[in-house]
């Protein structure tokens, strides 16, 4: 499987860590009112979609970014792939 | 029709003509007491168990393709009760005692062969790992026994105890442990559950729940509604999917897990060895293939086939303690899909849905359960309580911080 890193250009995956849904990025936050079960929901629960997947992947033998990678988890393709960090940041984050 | 050698002599002069199919091909009724989803080796299980032990007539198992086509006609048939943990062991410590008993049981030939399981050690803190386990073991019954490198000189004289690059320095082996015919299992099951009355349904998708005021009265499928007082859901590596119909998310994601089989040889590897410094084993099955296996991919997929950077990984583990297998051609090899859980152990457990029952979360390692989470889930869904020894299975654990981590890597369903 190779992944189009947004800066190295193709890379072969074995290159790379994956920590699993892009949904990771999003912690809660540990002051609400509801944090107990947002963070059981955080660390445990998943969609595990069969098809196209936001998932995280940590380039560890390279530039040591994190990407989001857009995959079908049927075939393996991969339509997109952007810096975790300029995902975070649409999001109004500052990394 | 009960197998015989008897049977089989009149048979082998009689031109094999009076072998029957060994279970019917029923039309879908319009209800049962119970309906089981999923044709595998778990839910054939937990039928044929609900049938004998339950006294359960009304009894469906529903399966979207053939039974047995799914990850017990895939995985590579070790069966072991060689855990650490007390909400582990009893559980599979059952299980093992039931493959004991497997074939009297069901009148079919499984071929159990307890060869025996070798976990190698390379270092000292390995070893003292391994008496820790096998002190846990033999505390919850189960027989364990710690050889010394001569030992295992002895048994595989092969193995370099010397001057490999992970020395061998001893191991933990488990005699009863061994393999199994896992198709075998599948159609054992099948066929004495169907001989005791209940509905196998293949080529039947369940393609959602009717649920109402938080009760599940049945299932919808291409072959049209059935309906259920009890639905069990016993899918393996589709849980998420299945269980999404019904508006649920697990603390489950699907991985690929890949296995491998050599072209025949005759008889090298007497037991299953499995590699302590990488992640490999092997055993040699009764046709002379050595089937081996490693790590899972490590990423979510539904592809049932793999990726080539862990053939190279599994290879490697291959090369470290076994070379001369590089010398035996690969003949072939596949993958299978798997829940893996938040803490690598199963759950079987009513959902918060009344007459929704979950079996699922099995990881890697759910083929040697086969028995025991038949029995378990047929003791949940006959008696709404938890069978003794899988008290630990629930869905709650997460959430409260009793979660089973065998491996002891927290919430990490990509690496157990
Ligand atoms: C390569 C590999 C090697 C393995 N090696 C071992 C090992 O050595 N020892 C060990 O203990 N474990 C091993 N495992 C794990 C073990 O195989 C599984 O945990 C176990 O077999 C899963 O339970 P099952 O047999 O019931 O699943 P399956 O046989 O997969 O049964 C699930 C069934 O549900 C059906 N289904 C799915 N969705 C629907 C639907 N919507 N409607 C109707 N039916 C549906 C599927 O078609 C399938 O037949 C291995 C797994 C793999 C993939």
């Amino acid at each position: 499987m190779m992944i189009d890193h947004p800066l190295l250009g193709p890379r072969d995956s074995a290159e790379f860590t994956y920590l699993g849904d892009a949904r990771l990025i999003e912690r809660p936050s540990p002051d609400a009112e509801d944090a107990a079960t947002a963070f059981y929901d955080y660390a445990y629960l998943r969609d595990n979609p069969a098809g196209w997947h936001r998932e995280l992947w940590f380039h560890e033998a390279g530039d040591r970014s994190w990407l989001v990678v857009t995959r079908n988890t049927m075939t393996h393709e991969i339509a997109k792939v952007e810096l975790a960090a300029d995902v975070a940041r649409e999001k109004g984050r500052s990394t | 029709m009960r197998y015989s050698g008897l049977k089989v002599i009149r048979e082998a002069v009689t031109g094999h003509k009076g072998w029957r199919p060994a279970w019917r091909d029923p039309e879908p009724a319009d209800y049962y007491d119970l309906v089981i989803v999923g044709g595998g080796g778990h839910g054939l299980a937990t039928a044929h168990y609900l049938a004998k032990e339950f006294g359960q007539a009304r009894v469906a198992v529903i399966e979207k393709g053939w039974i047995g086509g799914g990850n017990v006609g895939r995985n590579t048939t070790i069966i072991r009760s060689n855990y650490l943990l007390d909400g582990n062991e009893p559980f599979y410590e059952m299980s093992l005692k039931l493959w004991e008993g497997l074939e009297q049981d069901l009148n079919y030939n499984a071929m159990v062969s307890q060869r025996g399981i070798l976990n190698l050690i390379h270092s000292d803190n390995q070893r003292d790992a391994f008496i820790r386990r096998g002190n846990a073991m033999i505390l919850n019954g189960a027989d364990a026994d710690m050889l010394s490198t001569q030992d295992i000189k002895k048994r595989y004289p092969f193995l370099n105890t010397q001057d490999a690059r992970f020395p061998i320095k001893g191991g933990l082996a488990q005699h009863r442990g061994g393999t199994v015919r896992h198709d075998a299992v599948a159609w054992g099951y099948a066929r004495s559950a169907d001989s005791r009355g209940v509905d196998i349904i293949q080529n039947c998708e369940v393609t959602g729940f009717r649920i109402a005021n938080g009760v599940c009265t049945g299932v919808e499928t291409t072959r049209g509604f059935i309906g259920a007082g009890k639905v069990g859901c016993a899918v393996a590596g589709n849980s998420s999917r299945l269980m999404r119909l019904a508006n649920m998310r697990l603390p489950i994601e699907s991985h690929v897990l890949q296995a491998f089989v050599s072209e025949g040889l005759k008889p090298v590897l007497p037991g299953v060895i499995t590699f302590g410094a990488g992640h490999f084993y092997c055993s040699q099955s009764d046709k002379g293939g050595l089937v081996f296996g490693g790590d899972i991919d490590g990423y979510n997929s539904y592809a049932q086939r793999g990726n080539l950077p862990v053939v190279e990984d599994v290879c490697e583990g291959a090369m470290a303690i076994f070379p001369m297998l590089g010398r035996a051609r690969l003949l072939r090899m596949w993958g299978g899909i798997m829940d893996m859980s938040m803490d690598g152990s199963p759950i079987i457990d009513k959902t918060h849905i009344d007459g929704l029952y979950f079996n699922g979360g099995w990881c890697y390692g759910g083929f040697k359960a086969t028995p025991a989470s038949g029995f378990a889930f047929a003791h949940l869904l006959a008696t709404d309580r938890p069978h003794e020894t899988a008290t630990a299975y629930r869905f709650d654990r997460f959430e409260q911080g009793r979660m089973i981590d065998e491996k002891g890597m927290g919430n990490q369903p990509n690496l157990h």
